[in-house]
């Protein structure tokens, strides 16, 4: 049975209506078309799957996109302003704090969460604020380089 | 800023869209009317497939169709390749199992494919997946390579039933033995190389589809290099000629040397789409990801190491006993055997190795390249070995090696296992590593932590690896009429970043802004031939070839422009896209020259149209890469946790083109090392055959919160001297130089309790045993 | 989207759950933070035909203190926990534990009640709530019940939740003067299920210890209380002889379950660890 759905997604009010078992990654990638979030495993660890509801980090792998009916969802294509990356991506690309980019949304998203806690983090912060999210690319200097860098550019 | 660019650490191309969601992963391109496929698995590591009962599941809600080997067989489909087939010791050639890419009969590891159900979306498809009924009868199990060459051990496979499949050696066994004799001192040891899983972010996927018009497939799969999967689709699987399949990488989200390979996925889903007519898609979970990617490792070695009664070492003796799996996968007996073996020597002079080599046949997932494939095996046993000879003859782990290096003045050398080193300085390199790490303030260090009850020790490592390998590799450069590049290369970035590598130095050698030059790969309609990414190749090789393209293309459109400037070509000079002639008015620039080549009016007699060129290169030698890691470690005797204090490397990977990139490669290899040495391990229960660790609950991934801040530097002065551009490579270097470095750290904080060795990983649980053993064994309780 | 199919209800009263249960039977479960049973049902390893949302019931919100009880409603998700100046003060051990748990993008979710319903032996929250000495409060369609947390926990994801039982919230006696609450766990990695952990309560004065409890997890089916342990340290100042003593007790208390990670007999040794370890943290009034 389909489940009237609505939501704000970077902004925008969307409405749908879903099956009760899609996920809320299931619905920002077929039903919207925001492919930038990934899905990296099955057991909400990986955190490629990293958005927000309401401000806070969330695993969209692990949400029913019922559950985040009503909120305000922001993803990995809602940072950029038009041609201008967010202060935390351009971070991430100046610090060389991705390769594959597989990971690199749910981390860009984890780092701003960190952030909201932790205007000035220190790296144990940051270390522990990404302990959800897997890279297997950098080794994760350059992403807790690219962090602190990201942190001092939104101050 | 040297030779094309070297030197310079640019910023990414590729990053925009990565940051911005944009990147196209398989997952993420979808085609009109596409179909989903699930594939049903086999629970049981091995069985006999009595029945399969498709009713129930066919009569689900979207289901399209359902297949099993039944019909590949009716429709005359072909087996997954194996493609490296080793010469037994007898003189031999080894035969492989067929494999089946839906399981004929017998199933051989838990997740070995059984069905495949397409359907109108995933979730029908996975609903009717569940319903498929196989009816097994379960057969004995063997999960460990030793046991498997156990008399009496469950056959995998009726055609080998003593479960050897390669019984390989290389080197002198007389030589050897006789140093053996002749010895003052033999050290040994026995090692496990852990088995571990790739872990690529991006879990597999397939999206395949077929032209009826054009009776032609196309295969968008993230991989290490198309044109290879392309070539063993066409000539094994569906015999028909590569003109008619198209193979498209994408975005691919990381390797490993598990994205090199054909897997029964991407057979099924173009099976399935000329099937039914539509394009067919899948998408794998990680828990299928752990299941059925190609594992890495697994190797059980005895080695020994005859010394003189200065330490010197004579000769070295490896026995090796190699897990490949159910099936053996594309170059899974390459591995163990060539792909290692022959960088046994190391670093060191060792003038005799023999290596014997039996690889066995088990109900797990094929084994096949991992991040250095065969070569951090080889670092990791005879680094590890040497670490061993210095307790034994009471010599510095520093001092044994400095008597044992290889010295530059001896370059080029070949060594015992056959590799000619044109150059290195592993002496300079370790005394660098070693004043980086602070080897000399180490006791005090070690002392501080004994008044907190912690054991610290440091290990050195001095890995070399063995690199450039491969096919050749063909770049090709063409000008648009503006002038802009393009870069046509068939190696395949799985995130090292060529698109920026490669553009670097065209923007170099053409004097032309990154946003004008446009990189690309992976796809097999686009680049007309590529061997692909692995074993360190893409800039030693790729590189090769474009900076050989580059300089062609260079001197067209300097004949060029000393027919449209009427001037001597040898009077001319290039720069900032511009030819002049010293000392008059008249200059042209790339951009003009690129249109003018466009008209045969312009053209000198025999120049072809086209500011363009294409060039291969077909590496004559191995390059080699090498370095030193130096690791500190503190462990909680308490609980056997062992924590990284301090990581220190320094590399000699020839000449750099992009440091900040080079470093990237560094340091995530060097965590896939930590992480083998300290966490991960792919665990069967050795009877059952089940995997044990199939997520990410129970394989340890290294993470950002236990991993120290890595510090690294590199050793520019030695360029590699058989190579044009001087590189030697440096993709894997990090992780075949990580393992040994941290085992010797961490054997080195128990050696006060007389401990000598501990396997990889050396998880909390295992140093603890191994610290109980130790008090009881020395305490008689 | 890998779950069965199933259907969902957002509900707004107690009533719409307690008629749901009713027509559904044990089909139907609660998703509170789903950080636990959507991955589940992603894994088919549950597949219930109804779910019933209770993000909205109010009658599970909010953390309030009444007298000497701290009232923390069922849906209260850890974040909020972590962040309720109220829990710092009258739960110290519960503040502390927090930050144990997964890592923040499930903490922004999962919830108390949820934790504590689900009952995994080797989590945070069941420990914490047997060494707090919490009590349940549990309703259904018959009324409201309560139940003492060492009642709660009775088995491997079992407890005294009855079909067609609510969680509604759980009341922890508000820590007296002085008292401490210290959490400590081994795990391979941080942010992992524990291999064997500690949470403890107990007020230090003059190098004793009063009141101290001892809850032990990831040892066994459930959290277990090591009362001989506590008794060991029970007279006069603690010195090392009694922390032996009491590491030694805890053989009488429980045998630890193995795993596939760790055998019996290094989680006996760890908890040992544990124990001298957290007991030093009490004393330092850490």
């Amino acid at each position: 049975m389909a489940h009237a759905l609505s939501m704000i997604v970077n902004g925008r009010e969307v409405n749908a209506h879903v099956e009760a078992r899609t996920l809320l990654v299931d619905f920002l990638r077929d039903h919207l078309g925001l492919t930038g979030t990934h899905v990296g495993c099955d057991t909400s660890q990986c955190g490629a799957c990293v958005v927000q509801i309401n401000g806070l980090s969330v695993k969209a792998c692990t949400v029913l996109a019922m559950q985040a009916d009503g909120a305000d969802v922001t993803t990995i294509e809602g940072l950029a302003e038009g041609e201008t990356l967010h202060p935390m991506q351009q971070a991430f690309q100046d610090h060389h704090g991705l390769q594959c980019g597989f990971c690199t949304p749910g981390m860009v998203m984890s780092a701003l969460d960190i952030v909201r806690r932790h205007p000035d983090p220190s790296e144990a912060q940051i270390r522990d604020g990404l302990k959800g999210n897997f890279c297997r690319c950098t080794g994760y200097g350059s992403i807790v380089e690219a962090v602190q860098a990201g942190a001092k550019a939104m101050r | 800023m040297g030779r094309f660019g070297a030197g310079q650490p640019i910023r990414r191309v590729e990053d925009r869209r990565f940051l911005t969601g944009q990147g196209t992963y398989t997952d993420d391109r979808s085609l009109p009317n596409q179909a989903h496929m699930v594939v049903v698995r086999s629970v049981y590591a091995h069985a006999r497939i009595e029945a399969i009962a498709l009713e129930a599941a066919r009569a689900m809600p979207g289901v399209i169709d359902i297949f099993t080997c039944a019909d590949l067989d009716a429709d005359g489909i072909g087996d997954v390749p194996t493609i490296f087939l080793p010469q037994n010791r007898d003189g031999s050639r080894m035969t492989a199992p067929r494999r089946r890419p839906l399981a004929q009969g017998v199933v051989r590891h838990v997740g070995e494919a059984v069905a495949i159900v397409i359907a109108e979306t995933q979730a029908q498809a996975r609903d009717a997946a569940e319903l498929v009924q196989v009816d097994y009868d379960p057969l004995p199990a063997v999960a460990e390579a030793m046991d498997a060459l156990e008399a009496g051990a469950p056959a995998v496979h009726d055609s080998h039933p003593d479960n050897l499949i390669v019984d390989w050696e290389m080197g002198d066994e007389a030589a050897v033995a006789e140093a053996f004799q002749s010895a003052a001192r033999i050290v040994s040891l026995d090692l496990i190389n852990n088995r571990v899983a790739p872990i690529a972010m991006e879990p597999r996927a397939a999206l395949g589809q077929w032209d009826e018009a054009e009776d032609r497939f196309t295969l968008y799969t993230g991989s290490q290099g198309s044109h290879s999967l392309r070539t063993w689709l066409c000539r094994h699987v569906f015999g028909i000629p590569e003109e008619k399949m198209r193979v498209v990488a994408g975005d691919v989200g990381g390797g490993f040397g598990m994205r090199i390979f054909l897997f029964p996925e991407h057979a099924l889903v173009l099976y399935a789409a000329r099937k039914l007519g539509r394009p067919v898609k899948w998408v794998g979970d990680r828990s299928e990801a752990f299941l059925t990617d190609t594992h890495g490792r697994d190797h059980h070695s005895h080695a020994r190491l005859a010394l003189d009664e200065d330490g010197h070492f004579l000769a070295l003796k490896v026995e090796t006993v190699a897990n490949l799996g159910a099936y053996v996968s594309q170059m899974g007996a390459f591995i163990p055997t060539l792909g290692g073996s022959g960088m046994l020597s190391g670093v060191y002079r060792t003038p005799h190795l023999h290596v014997h080599v039996r690889c066995a046949l088990t109900n797990t997932a094929p084994v096949d390249a991992y991040r250095g494939a065969g070569r951090p095996e080889a670092a990791y046993l005879i680094e590890r070995l040497v670490d061993a000879a210095a307790r034994e003859t009471g010599l510095a782990p520093d001092e044994i090696r400095r008597r044992n290096f290889i010295a530059p003045e001896q370059m080029p050398f070949t060594t015992s296992g056959g590799k000619t080193y044109d150059s290195g300085d592993f002496a300079r390199l370790m005394d660098q590593a070693m004043a980086r790490a602070d080897w000399s303030g180490f006791p005090a260090r070690r002392e501080q932590s004994a008044k907190n009850g912690r054991l610290r020790g440091i290990g050195l490592a001095y890995y070399i690896e063995a690199c450039g390998g491969g096919g050749p590799e063909t770049a090709r450069i063409m000008l648009s009429p503006e002038g802009d590049a393009t870069v046509l290369i068939g190696t395949q970035s799985t995130g090292q970043g060529h698109e920026t590598a490669y553009a670097q130095m065209v923007a170099d050698g053409l004097s032309l802004p990154l946003s004008r030059i446009k990189v690309h790969q992976g796809d097999t309609d686009v680049v007309a031939t590529g061997s692909g990414t692995g074993g360190s190749r893409s800039i030693p090789v790729g590189g090769a070839a474009l900076a050989q393209a580059i300089e062609a293309v260079q001197a067209k459109a300097k004949r060029l422009a000393a027919h449209l400037l009427q001037a001597p070509e040898e009077d001319l000079s290039f720069a900032d896209g511009r030819f002049t002639l010293p000392g008059s008015e008249r200059s042209i620039t790339l951009d003009e020259l690129a249109r003018a080549s466009r008209d045969p009016d312009h053209l000198p007699e025999g120049m072809t149209p086209c500011l363009d060129a294409t060039e291969s290169f077909k590496p004559a030698a191995g390059t080699y890469p090498n370095g030193c890691h130096i690791c500190e470690v503190e462990v909680d005797p308490e609980t056997g946790e062992t924590s990284i204090l301090r990581y220190t490397i320094v590399d000699d990977f020839g000449v750099v083109l992009n440091p900040l990139l080079l470093q990237g490669q560094v340091h995530g290899g060097t965590v896939q090392g930590i992480g083998q040495a300290l966490w991960e391990m792919a665990a069967y229960d050795p009877e059952s055959g089940q995997l044990l660790a199939g997520s990410f609950m129970d394989y340890a991934v290294p993470r950002a919160d236990f991993l120290p801040r890595i510090d690294s530097a590199t050793d520019e002065s030695i360029p590699c001297r058989t190579h044009p551009l001087g590189v030697k490579g440096a993709g894997e270097a990090g992780t075949i130089g990580a393992a040994p470095a941290v085992i010797n750290a961490v054997v080195d904080a128990l050696s006060p309790l007389g401990i000598r060795h501990v396997d990889m990983p050396a998880t909390p649980h295992r140093v603890w045993k191994a610290i109980q053993q130790q008090r009881a064994g020395r305490f008689g309780t | 989207m890998k779950a069965s199919a199933f259907d969902y209800a957002r509900v707004e009263s107690l009533e719409e759950v307690f008629a749901l249960f009713a027509e559904y039977g044990d089909e139907a479960r609660i998703i509170a933070g789903g950080q636990t049973l959507v991955p589940a049902m992603a894994m088919r390893v549950a597949a219930p035909a109804l779910l019933i949302d209770i993000s909205r019931l109010e009658a599970l919100q909010g953390i309030a203190r009444n007298g000497d009880r701290l009232r923390i409603g069922a849906f209260t998700r850890y974040v909020e926990l972590q962040h309720s100046p109220l829990v710092a003060e009258a739960a110290p051990l519960l503040h502390r534990a927090i930050p144990l748990i997964a890592h923040e993008a499930i903490r922004s979710r999962g919830t108390f009640g949820g934790s504590l319903a689900n009952a995994d032996p080797a989590s945070e929250m069941p420990a914490c709530a047997l060494a707090l000495e919490a009590v349940m409060v549990i309703a259904n369609a018959e009324g409201e019940r309560r139940v003492a947390a060492a009642d709660f926990f009775q088995g491997l994801y079992q407890t005294a939740l009855e079909p067609g039982d609510v969680l509604v919230a759980v009341e922890i006696p508000v820590a007296q003067d002085g008292m401490q609450g210290v959490i400590e766990e081994l795990v391979r990695r941080q942010g992992d299920y524990a291999m064997v952990g500690l949470a403890a309560t107990g007020k230090a004065a003059n190098g004793m210890l009063s009141g101290p409890r001892f809850v032990f997890f990831g040892v066994g089916d459930r959290p277990v209380l090591a009362t001989k342990a506590a008794e060991a340290l029970a007279d006069g100042p603690i010195s090392p002889e009694h922390i032996a003593e009491a590491q030694a007790a805890l053989a009488q208390d429980f045998t630890p379950l193995g795993d596939i990670h760790c055998s019996p007999a290094t989680k006996a040794h760890l908890a040992r660890v544990l124990l001298g370890r957290v007991v030093s943290r009490l004393l330092e009034h850490r």
